[in-house]
């Protein structure tokens, strides 16, 4: 039903509108324009929208000064791997609660099985620490109780629970601070106090997850896992059960089933799923700042190192700027409305 | 609803995720316990041991902790209240029909796809820089003074810049939320005799207030932990916020024991904080 | 080929149980109908047999042969789905041909059973459409079609024609009526509309919170129900049940007396009662009257019968047809 709306009123909300809309733009296309004036001319007083001396020198000097595109491809590589990863972890996951849920906890454990588990815990702490020679300052044993005896139970708790709470326990780990994870990470990545070991056949000790892909990409597809299972199972969930039954009593093996009938019918969740996981990773600012610096140091780590005073040379600064966040922001032109159920964990559809 | 065997394969299924997300949620806080209540510096070996209570001790009488705590929820609010105000409006406005609004749409969801340190350096030097900025140039044809925003008010200039980047996540969520508002009963208050005001009062406010919730919590989220806009910005000493303290604790100080401490104090506040979150969120997950 | 039995079957679904030891015998190219009211466990008892569940406790057997650990994909069976659960992102064409396709047909096979299902169902014309494009009807041909495709040993029918209208559904009926008659092939139906289950069935079985309650053809279930329940389950306008004297008279504790069976007057009978209302529907009259003392009555007669709300009349009911019932609501002979 179309209200009725007078010529004069719909005129005002257009022109308002517009004008709104250009206001929250005119940053992105300030900096775009500045891309093109020469350095001279980005700070000739008083500014004009147009100035007279177009260039495209900024765009080579910037790549030329900083190559411009190790940070792509780096950025690249941390963001589509990551979502490539994350896929293939919360794929099996959304499929498995959105259409196996666990209705009520079928697992009852008896003290006699968590004393089990907690001595699995200890086996499998010895397993991992041992032949690393990971120690943690000089009570590698506390260090050994924390990390496993808590976690590995834990986990199995976890997975013991019904469907709902497990959607939202991974909801939660999403509200970690990164502040808090920080030291820890950091001082594993940088090898402080949990150093590799020399065992002679394989020199554990040269290997660094600082400033590398070996970090970053599992790093960055930890921080977006929960995201991406929340929006791949509420995508799952519309997808009603019998279908995949009827594949069933059709003959299909469970890998036809999966891959004629539910892939199909899931793909257009899986693109935006993917999407948006791709642009978060890619303008994801605390761990790049804080754990990559060369070597896997992507584009928003590029984008910082223009911060200190001699480097403020606005014409590129602006053509860096520009060259970052074009492709993304293509991308999230494509993805508004995924990103609404993503970021809101489904919430709001 | 299904079978043992499909049950066990949905169980092995989500192992993987199970497994990788409890380690990432266990591991890290479970050092982070354990670095918090030890003496351990990184340019001094020698300072080693238990250190009991006192990273937390020391963290917490620091006088920047006192004033990054008060930073970091004037941060959040302020950005709350600009998106969340800012957000319903947009909303209202482009929920109504006008010519070209697809294209309106973008241009204001546009800032949200712009990587944090990009648009903190943009803002800084562009837009507010005393000097050269635009808004000086702003101020000056208006024949004011031009405004150091960084310098003079670096609080509400970070707040800007983080509320410019968050205005288009509330303004896409309530718009989307207002689009699921049946135009039916807007026709039915309307016969009642209620004007636009009051059908925006009493039909469309209540219709967004749970989006709005789910706006303000998750937004909350995020903005304690804003940082790339304050370290670009070098406004770090100024208008820090807790995990901006955190990361210099830990890049300036050297101090991974008092670092770890106050990372802990972080997730203790996110951890008040997301108990609500997962109330309301939980609630409509049933649903 | 397709006879399918049920040795005590149970299910339970944690703590709640939905089937309580069912015993069923389904000889080849019978349709049987399985008919209760909502959460009965009519569905669960085809999804059991189809494979889609597992039992708790019991044997399924196909032709003799234990089924109870073969997966929903090895046991033979077709189902036609309360939803259709057609898959949206095919064609009619490789919708139908699917499972032909996963048994490893050869495309020309394929292609001619196709065309041979189509004809039959009349959706030649709509092969190459994708179920969107599709009226409700249509959808429910596809579902159908895929299904006699596979020449199954048994076809299994969830609800199929309840997201149909009214006339649609006599259609429907019909269509697979006829579809019976054609293959031979055993069908199960579930229902819970007792007149697509009197219509259609060759053996009607009802179930009652878990359990069958009667098993029989619809004449013996309509003259002889063994229980209160089938007795009011079956038959449109329901029994009446009347307790009291006129019960007690008879030798029973309740008495029920379909609305067709009774004889009306306006001067003298068993049962003064005054009407209600009276609806009429050309061929017959449903009268809803108050019993004195017994509470409502339906009554059905046939033609018009010239009665107004508040007249006073008097209810004879047909001493042949009257059932009577014990304490323990069954059935008294």
């Amino acid at each position: 039903m179309a209200r009725k709306t007078s010529v004069a009123a719909s005129a005002a909300t257009t022109i308002v509108a517009w004008a709104f809309g250009l206001l929250m733009f005119f940053p992105i296309l300030w900096t775009a324009l500045a891309a093109f004036k020469t350095e001279a001319n980005a700070y000739t007083m008083p500014q004009t929208l147009f100035s007279s001396g177009w260039t495209f020198e900024n765009f080579g000097i910037v790549q030329e000064r900083s190559d411009y595109f190790r940070y792509v491809f780096n950025t690249v590589v941390i963001s589509f791997g990551s979502t490539f990863l994350g896929i293939l972890f919360a794929v099996p996951a959304a499929w498995s609660m959105a259409f196996q849920p666990i209705a009520a906890p079928t697992v009852k454990l008896s003290g006699k099985v968590w004393a089990l588990i907690i001595l699995g815990a200890v086996a499998l702490a010895a397993v991992i620490l041992l032949p690393l020679g990971w120690d943690i300052s000089d009570r590698p044993l506390l260090a050994i109780v924390l990390l496993l005896l808590v976690g590995v139970p834990f986990g199995v708790w976890i997975y013991t629970r019904r469907t709902g709470d497990t959607l939202l326990w991974m909801l939660s780990t999403k509200m970690m601070p990164p502040a808090g994870a920080l030291i820890p990470i950091y001082l594993i990545f940088n090898r402080n106090g949990l150093v590799f070991r020399d065992w002679g056949f394989v020199n554990l000790s040269d290997y660094t997850l600082m400033d590398s892909f070996w970090g970053m990409v599992p790093l960055m597809m930890l921080l977006n896992l929960p995201i991406v299972i929340w929006m791949l199972y509420t995508y799952f969930k519309e997808i009603p059960f019998e279908i995949l039954e009827a594949a069933r009593m059709d003959g299909a093996s469970l890998w036809n089933e999966l891959t004629r009938v539910l892939t199909p019918m899931a793909l257009p969740g899986i693109a935006s799923t993917v999407l948006l996981n791709i642009i978060l990773a890619w303008n994801e600012a605390f761990w790049t700042l804080n754990l990559t610096n060369k070597y896997a140091a992507p584009l928003s780590f590029f984008i910082s190192e223009y911060s200190s005073p001699e480097g403020q040379f606005w014409a590129k600064l602006s053509a860096a700027s520009t060259m970052a966040i074009a492709p993304i922001l293509v991308l999230g032109w494509f993805s508004q409305r995924q990103l609404v159920r993503g970021l809101t964990f489904g919430a709001v559809k | 609803m299904a079978t043992r065997q499909g049950q066990a394969l949905g169980r092995l299924a989500l192992a993987p995720s199970v497994i990788a997300l409890s380690t990432w949620s266990i591991v890290p806080l479970a050092l982070a316990i354990y670095f918090a209540f030890l003496r351990y510096r990184l340019d001094n070996p020698d300072y080693s041991g238990f250190a009991g209570w006192s990273n937390f001790y020391y963290f917490m009488i620091d006088p920047f902790f006192v004033r990054d705590l008060f930073n970091t929820f004037a941060l959040v609010f302020n950005v709350l209240a600009m998106t969340v105000i800012g957000g319903v409006l947009f909303a209202v406005l482009l929920d109504r029909p006008f010519w070209g609004r697809g294209v309106v749409r973008v241009l204001v969801i546009s800032p949200f796809f712009i990587m944090p340190t990009v648009s903190a350096l943009v803002w800084k030097n562009l837009m507010m820089h005393p000097v050269y900025g635009l808004l000086a140039e702003v101020w000056r044809w208006f024949g004011a003074k031009p405004f150091d925003w960084f310098g003079s008010a670096p609080l509400t200039s970070v707040s800007i810049v983080v509320g410019w980047q968050w205005l288009p996540f509330a303004t896409l969520i309530l718009l989307t939320a207002m689009q699921s508002l049946d135009e039916e009963q807007k026709d039915a208050a309307a016969m009642d005799g209620a004007g636009p005001l009051n059908v925006f009062r009493y039909i469309t406010l209540p219709h967004l207030m749970r989006p709005i919730t789910v706006v303000i919590l998750i937004e909350t989220i995020f903005l304690l932990n804003v940082f790339a806009e304050i370290k670009v910005t070098s406004v770090g000493g100024f208008a820090g916020n807790l995990t901006y303290l955190v990361f210099s604790q830990l890049n300036d100080a050297n101090d991974v024991g008092e670092a770890a401490a106050g990372g802990l104090i972080a997730v203790l506040l996110a951890n008040i904080v997301s108990v609500f979150l997962v109330r309301i969120v939980g609630r409509n997950l049933e649903a | 080929m397709g006879s399918i039995q049920l040795k005590s079957v149970r299910k339970a679904f944690g703590a709640v149980s939905v089937i309580n030891g069912v015993d069923l015998d389904i000889k080849n190219g019978e349709f049987a109908v399985f008919v209760g009211p909502s959460g009965c466990g009519k569905s669960t008892l085809l999804r059991l047999i189809a494979g889609l569940e597992d039992v708790t406790a019991g044997e399924v057997l196909i032709d003799g042969k234990d089924v109870t650990d073969v997966g929903p994909a090895q046991r033979g069976l077709a189902m036609v789905f309360q939803s259709y659960a057609l898959y949206p992102h095919m064609s009619v064409r490789n919708n139908i041909a699917f499972a032909l396709k996963m048994a490893g047909e050869k495309s020309d096979v394929i292609e001619r059973k196709v065309q041979k299902a189509a004809s039959t169902l009349n959706l030649t014309d709509y092969l190459d459409r994708k179920p969107r494009q599709l009226s409700g009807g249509q959808r429910q041909r596809v579902a159908i079609g895929r299904a006699i495709v596979r020449e199954p040993k048994a076809f299994l029918f969830d609800e199929p024609l309840s997201n149909l209208d009214a006339a649609l559904r006599v259609q429907m009926r019909v269509e697979i009526g006829e579809l019976h008659n054609d293959l031979k092939t055993t069908m199960i139906y579930v229902t819970h509309d007792q007149v697509e289950a009197m219509t259609m069935a060759d053996k009607i079985v009802v179930l009652d919170r878990g359990s069958v309650a009667q098993v029989g053809s619809p004449l013996e279930l309509y003259n002889r129900p063994n229980g209160l329940f089938v007795a009011g389950f079956i038959g449109s306008p329901k029994m009446n049940f009347i307790k009291g004297p006129s019960a007690a008279k008879r030798g029973a504790d309740t008495v029920g007396i379909r609305p067709e069976h009774v004889a009306i007057s306006t001067t003298a009978g068993e049962w003064p009662a005054t009407v209600r209302l009276a609806e009429h529907l050309g061929s017959d009259t449903f009268v809803h009257a108050e019993g004195d003392g017994i509470g409502p009555l339906t009554l059905r007669l046939e033609g018009e019968a010239p009665l107004k709300p508040d007249q006073r009349i008097f209810v004879t009911p047909r001493e042949p047809n009257v059932h009577k019932f014990d304490k323990n609501g069954r059935r008294i002979d």
